[in-house]
């Protein structure tokens, strides 16, 4: 029993999130992100975040958990989080207060006005985005239809949004990004290979109506360099880059195990 | 919003090449204690543009800080106590953030800045 509360503890409570007719209200996307950050909880202890930014905060159920859940163990820890609603900013706002949590908030499109003197120092961000394939005219809607309305194959405001992370993350970065299986998760890890990121899915949950996965992406030096090799070999070689990826590639546990024993 | 937050904000308005710092119009400036981390000081300190962190909080009415540092300062705890509180403990609640090149205003509203740019600005 006194396990129970020390788990429960650890997370936002439901009762205590604050809700507003334009805000989403955490639901099981939520709820596994949580989980996925629960389950790394020791992974991001030892990492020791100075800087932790979600983008796109919501009813602010993540990023209250996140402080939760990362606690006093993690005391060097600074919380930021942007949303381009502002209702839900303000929801955000009472919910970390009704949990005794801060974190600094801007009202903003994605982390427009951060990103110059925000760059390359964040260790941590963490993104709930709007996935939910829809007309691309609805993304970009202000009010509630931000939290979800995510264009073709709900992929266009995370494609917005992993340069931006990419500015964003420091050396030893991590990015936690929730997908749906429409925004074929595999072609974001290619995207992020690209870029030099090796990646893992961490959790993987189906619900009635969608299949979600949290995907965890880290700078790493062998994915750099075999892009690097495969972008040589590809002048003179035409594979499609995908007979080589991601995950569970070789390099990927590799680095793990470098990275986490 | 803390003074942490206004030295990493920028004005993004298109066309603006100097959108920082933005100048501070205090409306209403609260206190809220935090805890004392001398390690997330000392890593923040080199990302922290001194200047911009000096006039702000001048801005805000603590005018404690010293305007030329160097990183051998961070030994000393009387110092590192002001740049806590410069940093983290002085809140903007009320007011508005002003772009230097242009003068458009950002409003922060209940400690939230807005920088949402409107459809001509981006």
């Amino acid at each position: 029993m006194q396990i129970l509360c020390i788990m429960l503890s650890d997370i936002a409570q439901i009762r205590l999130v604050s809700s507003h007719p334009e805000v989403y209200d955490p639901c099981d996307d939520s709820f596994a992100l949580v989980d996925a950050l629960l389950a790394d909880r020791a992974n991001l202890l030892e990492h020791h975040p100075s800087i932790c930014l979600e983008i796109g905060c919501g009813s602010g159920y993540v990023i209250t958990s996140l402080a939760l859940l990362l606690g006093k163990e993690a005391s060097g820890a600074h919380y930021m989080a942007t949303d381009i609603n502002p209702h839900a900013v303000g929801v955000t706002r009472e919910t970390l207060e009704a949990h005794g949590c801060h974190a600094e908030l801007v009202n903003t499109d994605i982390a427009l006005g951060l990103e110059k003197r925000l760059a390359r120092s964040v260790d941590v961000i963490v993104v709930n985005p709007p996935y939910v394939p829809t007309p691309e005219e609805e993304v970009g809607c202000f009010g509630i239809t931000s939290s979800w309305a995510g264009g073709e194959n709900g992929r266009s405001v995370i494609d917005k949004i992993l340069p931006v992370a990419d500015k964003l993350l420091s050396e030893k970065g991590w990015l936690y990004l929730l997908t749906l299986t429409a925004n074929n998760p595999l072609e974001i890890c290619l995207l992020m290979r690209k870029k030099g990121y090796a990646s893992r899915i961490i959790l993987q949950r189906s619900t009635e109506e969608e299949s979600l996965h949290i995907i965890k992406f880290w700078r790493d030096l062998d994915t750099l360099l075999e892009v690097k090799e495969s972008m040589v070999l590809n002048k003179t070689d035409n594979r499609t880059v995908t007979e080589s990826l991601p995950f569970p590639s070789f390099s990927v546990w590799r680095n793990l195990s470098r990275n986490f024993n | 919003m803390r003074l942490l937050t206004h030295n990493m904000l920028s004005s993004n308005i298109k066309g603006v090449t100097n959108g920082f710092p933005l100048l501070i119009e205090a409306e209403k400036v609260v206190e809220k204690a935090v805890d004392f981390n001398e390690d997330f000081l000392k890593n923040m300190f080199a990302k922290i543009e001194w200047k911009a962190l000096v006039d702000a909080s001048k801005t805000m009415g603590y005018a404690e800080l010293p305007d030329n540092v160097e990183s051998s300062m961070l030994d000393s705890d009387e110092f590192l106590q002001k740049f806590h509180h410069a940093l983290l403990e002085l809140h903007l609640e009320e007011g508005a953030l002003v772009c230097p090149e242009t003068g458009r205003k950002f409003p922060v509203s209940k400690g939230i800045p807005n920088m949402l740019l409107h459809e001509d600005e981006v």
